[in-house]
């Protein structure tokens, strides 16, 4: 007889996230996910749900009003807690340091929790990953176009060509032990405030 | 130079916190305290609980709750330092308010005449709904005292509901919650925003109040004791500078700061000057310093712990009462703080509001809370009897 199907509830306001996670869940073969990422009606939605196994971003600042309601509401019938019993406190561990957090109804048991913990954190550092490179990128585009102001600047100002500008902010940025953009942001900054005090 | 990773929500009562980074208290204690703003109280108990946090600002009740098993993690907590006294206001609906007053409510924020007010309102209409930040915050069991006190039963004639900090001005706002009890500035800004009404503060209800503490694991003070010590005495430092009149506009500029409370300099300076009603200025609303209000009263942590027997939190057993006074640690504030300015008061714990006048604060209600004699205090509590016949 196969074993009933865990009704999972995703709570997550970034919805890319919360794609990531119910795909996931749905591979491994569950087949109830439910996503919600607003907070609105939340409470109502989780006693039309009823679901067995909750997962949280550590994020929500919502956390102590889940937390409360999971503990009071009469509504929701079965006690939910945040981990099974001590042996599964080191999947909370992971969990907690992974970003997640996740509640269960009492009664389940470790062995079928476990797996869907382990997935929630495997896709929570995944995005964590996909987040750090894109924020890289962006950051990395921010100081190249920093850099190419900061050639203009000393350019105009010694009347040199594009590569010696660049090689006088790399030699600046070596003698002073910092990065080529920290350079090139204090040469914009420093070319700007003399502007303003021309005006 | 020891790295020190330290949580914080944006709150009037991290300021000790903040300023001992900001300030460079920390650093002359050779300590790099990295300063890590929190969305709840959910987040910094279990961050600190697993590690990724060191120290915190921390609910006082919070390492006692822990201690006592009434959160997820079973890490053993303690709190070898309190951040503040006071520092908490209770703000209801501009109808609530207007009922009340009908009701002969005082402008002044009186906690009597205000809670009596109350109680007449209620009779005759549904229970209203009142938020708290958490279940095991000082403001969750300072408002019930309130309530109870003023014939008010807080598990019969009100719903206790939980609200972020931030959030509450916004839910009073949308009407779902009629009041709140919380830190501030979040009383300020709701009322700035036209929002309600301040009623009474925590140090009406309870002057010279326990708040917030620096929390931590038993594991990393017992494995840093050096570090903690010198932590201490940087909190210390920092504490006095709060604490100083002179300092207050200072302090309120680097609060405002987009990184800490990020909010409006203005409301944060009259928050600290205690300008919470009528524009009134009240030393006492919060106190960094003054009143020993650094130093872990062992009384402070029972009282806690008779509000959660009171509640049916916790049962009352004498093993419970041991856990919950060793959560607090004076021992490790004295260890620390030998040889500074910091009064150190020979005894761990003292009568609770007995004696006026000697800095032991007092209740509005002029009942005396004896740390020995605990039992006998929560059976003869208003609405006891009624909770625990059931």
């Amino acid at each position: 007889m196969p074993v009933a199907q865990l009704a999972i509830l995703v709570i997550d306001e970034s919805h890319e996230r919360a794609t990531l996670i119910e795909r996931g869940l749905r591979d491994a073969g569950h087949n109830q996910v439910i996503i919600v990422s607003q907070l609105n009606g939340l409470v109502s939605r989780i006693e039309e749900i009823s679901p067995d196994v909750i997962v949280m971003d550590l994020g929500n600042p919502n956390r102590d009003f889940l937390e409360h309601m999971f503990r009071i509401s009469k509504a929701i019938q079965k006690p939910i807690a945040m981990f099974v019993d001590q042996s599964s406190e080191q999947s909370m561990f992971d969990a907690i340091e992974a970003g997640v957090s996740a509640y269960v109804v009492d009664g389940l048991k470790q062995e079928r929790v476990k797996p869907i913990l382990d997935l929630a954190i495997a896709r929570f550092k995944a995005f964590e990953k996909i987040r750090l490179e894109r924020d890289e990128a962006v950051q990395a585009l921010d100081e190249r176009k920093s850099v190419d102001r900061a050639k203009g600047v000393l350019m105009q100002a010694y009347a040199i060509s594009e590569s010696e500008a660049f090689v006088m902010l790399r030699k600046t940025a070596m003698q002073q032990g910092r990065k080529v953009a920290a350079i090139a942001d204090a040469v914009v900054q420093s070319a700007r405030s003399k502007e303003k005090g021309k005006k | 130079m020891k790295a020190v990773r330290a949580g914080f929500l944006p709150l009037l009562d991290a300021s000790i916190v903040i300023a001992a980074a900001e300030l460079g208290f920390a650093e002359e204690e050779n300590i790099n305290l990295h300063l890590m703003r929190e969305t709840s109280w959910a987040n910094v108990r279990d961050r600190v609980s697993v590690g990724q946090l060191d120290v915190a600002h921390m609910l006082a009740p919070m390492p006692i709750a822990q201690n006592l098993g009434l959160s997820p993690l079973s890490v053993k907590m303690i709190a070898p330092f309190a951040l503040g006294l006071g520092g908490n206001a209770v703000t209801v609906s501009n109808a609530l308010w207007q009922a009340m007053l009908k009701q002969g409510a005082n402008e002044l924020g009186d906690a009597k005449a205000n809670g009596q007010a109350l109680h007449q309102v209620l009779l005759n209409r549904s229970p209203i709904t009142l938020a708290v930040v958490h279940s095991h915050s000082a403001h969750s069991f300072e408002l019930r005292y309130w309530l109870a006190a003023s014939g008010i039963n807080p598990t019969k004639d009100v719903n206790i509901t939980i609200v972020s900090p931030g959030l509450m001005a916004d839910a009073l706002a949308s009407g779902a919650i009629d009041g709140f009890c919380v830190g501030e500035p979040w009383n300020s800004v709701a009322v700035a925003a036209g929002h309600g009404k301040v009623v009474t503060t925590k140090s009406a209800i309870w002057r010279s109040s326990p708040e917030k503490v620096l929390g931590m694991t038993q594991k990393w003070a017992e494995q840093n004791s050096e570090t903690l010590n010198r932590l201490l005495r940087a909190l210390h430092k920092s504490a006095i500078w709060c604490a100083t009149i002179e300092n207050r506009e200072t302090l309120a500029g680097m609060l405002a700061q987009p990184s800490y409370l990020n909010l409006n300099e203005k409301i944060l300076l009259r928050s600290l000057e205690g300008r919470l009603i009528d524009d009134i200025p009240r030393q006492d609303f919060i106190q960094f310093y003054e009143s020993s209000a650094n130093f872990p009263w062992q009384s402070h942590a029972l009282w806690f712990y008779s509000q959660m027997a009171r509640w049916q939190h916790i049962a009352l057993t004498s093993e419970n009462m041991v856990i919950a006074k060793a959560s607090y640690r004076p021992d490790i504030y004295r260890g620390a703080l030998i040889g500074t300015a910091a009064v150190l008061p020979d005894q761990d714990a003292k009568i609770e509001g007995g004696l006026p006048g000697l800095n032991t604060g007092g209740f509005f209600d002029m009942i005396t809370f004896n740390p020995d004699a605990i039992e006998d205090y929560v059976k003869r509590s208003a609405f006891f009897g009624a909770l625990h016949n059931n």
